[in-house]
């Protein structure tokens, strides 16, 4: 530990965050414009509308839209993405599937979710699983063709099972990349759940977005932005990075 | 009683790329008695731990015939050290142990007891990135006893050790054998290893491997623990078997 640590994390995080906020503040004060409000103006509208609740009531849901096809993505990501590494037949069969879904645009896979299953919640979920399902597949997949053949043989010969070499010898391999699938998942994930909001349902951070759009309202814009980040940066260092942490502690 | 009967008609390597198609083993016959401890001596790359490999059911593209021990419930357990430990990194030393067992019984007075004889006590809660090499063997040593093998395979368990660690853990072996036969094929290419070691030395051929000789060591092994009689019976071995002998 070095006396000073101007150099430590926390130290350099804050410093950046308050030069962003100055280059802001001046910006806006040499603008004198409704569509650039100061960060001052901007904070005022968040506390109001986190005390009249409609910012908590559509951050929540969009959270938990953002959550529910989350989980599914990986999910369901990662079980094709161990199939398509271990065999080449299927990998063979699956890349070509793999190419025009991840090459598919989200706009065109919400706009056809949204055409033939209604303008539904279920509708709104698939369309964000199945942006994100293909990113994972190909990062799972590059991890499962590495898995180590020694281990798998040692689970062999000593009569793992399938249920236990999946437990204990494939998925913890699997780790580092299911955790890079998730992060990059994170990010992606809530941009296209603003997008669905947007486009068919009436609530959420992204319903919100498009109603002051047509209003006009860079502030309210920009509060529900900064409400929105600041909860997925506390998910990446509250939930994410612990976990990371936990799935590396046996290395050395 | 025989425990085990190996028959290979023949193993061989398909083509890869400019490597032509390879005859590993042929004709390659033996048998070991229950509880017996043999050895198979042969040149590095004469088909060793393709041999273990196949007995170990991890490769059935061969043709012949291997009859494993009996078992009460189908498949005989068979406790296999590989040459690298190859424990799971993200287990620790004694989770490594406890996943060989059956699940859903108490097992923690029989993985201390081993921990305990294997001098892995200090370890038991370390992840096997932070052991020594040999420490590390000394623990797969432990898993392969765990499971009570009906058969043990070890693939040259000691090699690239210094030699002082090495001859404690060959000491290990026998100690935890003698505590808890089974049959054993100990592969080596180390001669005075086999010695040491055996009841009965299995000589291989250069490919495609079958067996040169059969050799019984009948010495008691507590005659075996000085360098002197170890090197007058590699001698002896050498000049009746020099032909097949020749590169050991």
């Amino acid at each position: 530990m070095n006396p000073p640590r101007l150099h430590s994390p926390a130290w350099l995080y804050i410093a950046s965050i308050a030069a962003l906020l100055v280059l802001w503040e001046v910006a806006a004060s040499i603008i004198q414009s409704r569509v650039l409000p100061t960060p001052m103006t901007v904070l005022l509208v968040l506390v109001r509308d986190v005390a009249d609740g409609t910012l908590p009531y559509h951050l929540m849901i969009t959270l938990a839209r953002v959550a529910v096809s989350f989980v599914l993505a990986l999910l369901i990501g990662t079980a094709i993405g161990i199939v398509m590494g271990r065999s080449v037949l299927l990998d063979r069969l699956g890349d070509s599937w793999l190419i025009v879904f991840l090459n598919l645009p989200a706009l065109v896979t919400i706009v056809l979710c949204y055409v033939w299953f209604g303008l539904t919640e279920v509708a709104a979920i698939l369309a964000v699983t199945i942006n994100k399902i293909p990113n994972v597949v190909v990062t799972v997949r590059e991890g499962a063709r590495a898995l180590s053949r020694d281990l798998l043989e040692m689970a062999q010969v000593f009569q793992f099972g399938r249920v236990k070499t999946l437990r204990h010898v494939v998925l913890p391999s699997l780790g580092p990349f299911i955790i890079a699938a998730a992060r990059s998942g994170l990010a992606i994930v809530w941009k296209i759940v603003l997008v669905v909001e947007l486009l068919g349902r009436s609530s959420g951070v992204g319903f919100q977005i498009n109603l002051f759009f047509q209003l006009f309202d860079v502030a309210s814009m920009l509060a529900y932005t900064i409400a929105f980040v600041a909860v997925i940066q506390l998910l990446e260092l509250g939930v994410l990075q612990p976990l990371e942490r936990r799935a590396n502690r046996w290395r050395r | 009683m025989t425990a085990l009967a190996i028959d290979i008609r023949e193993k061989r390597y398909p083509a890869v790329g400019r490597a032509g198609a390879n005859l590993a083993l042929q004709a390659l016959r033996f048998e070991a008695a229950r509880g017996e401890l043999v050895c198979i001596v042969g040149p590095s790359g004469c088909g060793k731990t393709t041999l273990l490999n196949i007995i170990a059911g991890l490769d059935h593209a061969y043709s012949g015939q291997v009859t494993l021990p009996p078992s009460a419930n189908g498949r005989p357990m068979i406790g296999y050290v590989f040459q690298n430990a190859r424990l799971l990194p993200w287990r620790t030393v004694s989770e490594n142990i406890e996943l060989v067992l059956p699940p859903g019984e108490d097992h923690r007075q029989r993985i201390q007891d081993l921990l305990a004889v294997t001098g892995l006590g200090d370890v038991a809660h370390v992840y096997p990135e932070r052991l020594s090499v040999g420490m590390g063997r000394r623990v797969a040593l432990a898993r392969a006893f765990a499971i009570d093998p009906q058969l043990l395979l070890l693939d040259e368990p000691f090699v690239s050790l210094d030699e002082p660690t090495a001859d404690r853990l060959r000491l290990l072996l026998l100690e935890i054998w003698q505590r808890q036969p089974t049959t054993v094929l100990f592969v080596t290419h180390d001669l005075r290893e086999a010695i040491l070691l055996a009841d009965r030395i299995i000589l291989l051929s250069p490919p495609p491997a079958r067996v040169a000789a059969s050799i019984p060591i009948t010495l008691p092994r507590a005659a075996r623990q000085n360098d002197a009689t170890i090197d007058a019976l590699r001698r002896q071995v050498l000049e009746e078997f020099g032909e097949s002998a020749r590169s050991l």
